[in-house]
């Protein structure tokens, strides 16, 4: 444990070192419990995020990515430390996010159009160029058609899909996604993978993913942020160097393996994972 | 092989009204058929066949349209009155829990005062007239809707606000893109139990004092040990209960219509 604390962190600059859109320095969380007992859920939390750059934070259970990622999108007050986007100071919701939750988490009373123009109406967007944009979405999804079809007609993967065009039709230019394919079978997942690479590539938005699967991180990350629990804290940033397009069976080879080995061994090394 | 036809058919006559038709002529039947055998006096129990007469020149000996026209209207009206009512009240206090602190302990305190023991007093202040039969409905209906109007704006999924707030949304827009919809189901619970409540509400306020209405003719036949006609009456009530409880159904199912679409079919829907 002594040597997490001493391992200080420092901010990596990106690959090819393009314009920072988001820096978070020195960032805590703790939660104040009633039994006086606090729980520190982030400690010291540096990272640089360059524009249009594509960042996996993967950790097991209660290492503090899902708090992370709340602090991020403003639903949750930090303790201490500074996030800053372009180098302004962000506190509270922002509309430069789009954000992708663990669930779908869409309005049942609304069809899959008017779920995804909900930032729209929140933001008061022009309507009609935000509907053809909608529209354009959910077609690059494989959605087109469905415009009006009521969330609950439609499968797990494709709510979740419909999820994935709200967070992009306000055009921002940061998409947090929380764990966004946990409750999806292995089959969805992998295809939502190369979905999701394919829309970051054609959209050229900056991309932070929270997930616990070390090869879904690999897979569609520039790096690999690595987190452990207890407190919630980064012991490592890795570098992806991969070539793209990357393919699914990209994850045979040896050096997808390698990456993945070289995470894992931090968990284990830590005691939280069988590895 | 027949059996399972045996089967199907069986299955196809439970899931049809045609069972529920066939009991209930058997009921008549028996009904009509014991009295006759048994000589019951018409004074205690009249037969199936008077009640219909009784019915059928109603219309003709106790201009029983007008008696009907007038308890609707105090039913409607009631009810339309308290519900109103109750809904304001419900948004102020889901809205303002200072406001629930001052005012809701009142309100559980006016409830529990029986509406029957209150009616004397409505027709000594608002008279013989529909007035105090409106008013007396109108706190019957109040209640069920205020209490499930304060549910209901408070039963929003936290996630559903939390991804609002994440677009940026206000408090106006959180309330009404989701805390409003979500509201919608538990306020049709309460309107339909204040529909029910308030065909009560208008008979009693007929019974302690009126000049017209179905209450006032059921205590005039009554008071004429005409038992086939109070019968009649009491028939014609749970008619109108019935048809005001369907249109409330049907609103619901229309403006609620996703609840429906979830696989949650209630039996008979």
């Amino acid at each position: 444990m002594s040597q997490g604390a001493s391992q200080k962190i420092v901010p990596m600059i990106p690959p090819n070192s393009a314009a920072t859109l988001l820096r978070i320095a020195g960032l805590e969380k703790i939660y104040k419990a009633k039994d006086g007992i606090d729980v520190q859920a982030l400690q010291d939390i540096n990272l640089d995020i360059a524009d249009g750059e594509f960042v996996s934070i993967v950790g097991p259970s209660g290492c503090g990515k899902s708090t992370l990622l709340k602090i991020l999108a403003g639903t949750l007050e930090r303790s201490s430390g500074t996030v800053a986007m372009r180098g302004q100071s962000l506190n509270g919701p922002s509309r430069e996010l789009g954000v992708v939750f663990q669930a779908p988490v869409l309005l049942p009373w609304r069809t899959v159009l008017q779920n995804v123009m909900v930032p729209i109406e929140v933001q008061k967007h022009d309507r009609a160029r935000s509907t053809a944009k909608a529209k354009e979405l959910l077609a690059m999804v494989g959605l087109g058609g469905f415009e009006s079809k009521y969330p609950n007609e439609l499968s797990g993967g494709m709510q979740q899909r419909v999820g994935i065009c709200r967070a992009l039709v306000h055009d921002p230019s940061f998409l947090l996604m929380d764990e966004p394919f946990g409750a999806l079978d292995a089959m969805t997942r992998e295809t939502m993978n190369g979905e999701l690479q394919r829309i970051w590539s054609e959209s050229r938005k900056t991309i932070m993913l929270v997930t616990h699967s070390i090869p879904e991180a690999v897979y569609l990350a520039d790096r690999v942020v690595v987190m452990t629990p207890r407190p919630g804290r980064i012991v490592d940033v890795i570098a992806i160097d991969l070539p793209r397009p990357r393919r699914l069976a990209m994850q045979n080879t040896p050096e997808f393996g390698r990456f993945v080995a070289a995470i894992r061994r931090h968990f284990s090394s830590e005691g939280v994972l069988d590895a | 092989m027949s059996g399972l036809s045996d089967k199907t058919l069986g299955k196809r006559l439970i899931d049809s009204p045609l069972l529920s038709i066939l009991v209930f002529c058997l009921f008549i039947a028996g009904w009509e058929g014991a009295v006759r055998f048994f000589e019951v006096p018409k004074i205690v129990l009249p037969t199936p066949s008077a009640i219909a007469w009784s019915f059928w020149h109603g219309f003709d000996d106790d201009n029983l349209q007008w008696h009907l026209a007038v308890t609707m209207y105090e039913i409607v009206a009631g009810f339309v009155a308290g519900a109103a009512s109750g809904l304001l009240l419900g948004f102020v206090i889901a809205l303002s829990p200072l406001l629930e602190r001052i005012f809701y302990p009142y309100v559980v305190a006016f409830q529990t005062i029986p509406k029957v023991a209150v009616a004397p007093i409505v027709v000594i202040w608002f008279g013989y007239g529909v007035a105090s039969k409106v008013v007396i409905t109108a706190t019957i209906a109040f209640f069920p809707v205020l209490a499930n109007t304060i549910v209901g704006l408070r039963s929003a999924p936290h996630d559903q606000i939390e991804m609002l707030v994440t677009y940026t949304a206000s408090r106006a827009q959180v309330f009404r893109m989701v805390r409003l919809p979500q509201a919608l189901p538990y306020i049709f619970v309460g309107l339909d139990v204040a529909i029910v409540l308030s065909v009560i509400g208008a008979i009693v306020g007929e019974f302690v004092g009126a000049k017209a209405g179905l209450g006032y003719l059921i205590l005039q036949k009554n008071f004429n040990f005409d038992m086939a006609g109070t019968f009649a009456i009491l028939i014609l009530l749970s008619v109108v209960g019935v048809g005001l409880h369907w249109l409330i159904g049907l609103a619901q199912r229309r403006i609620v219509f996703w609840l429906d679409m979830s696989g949650n079919r209630v039996m008979g829907a």
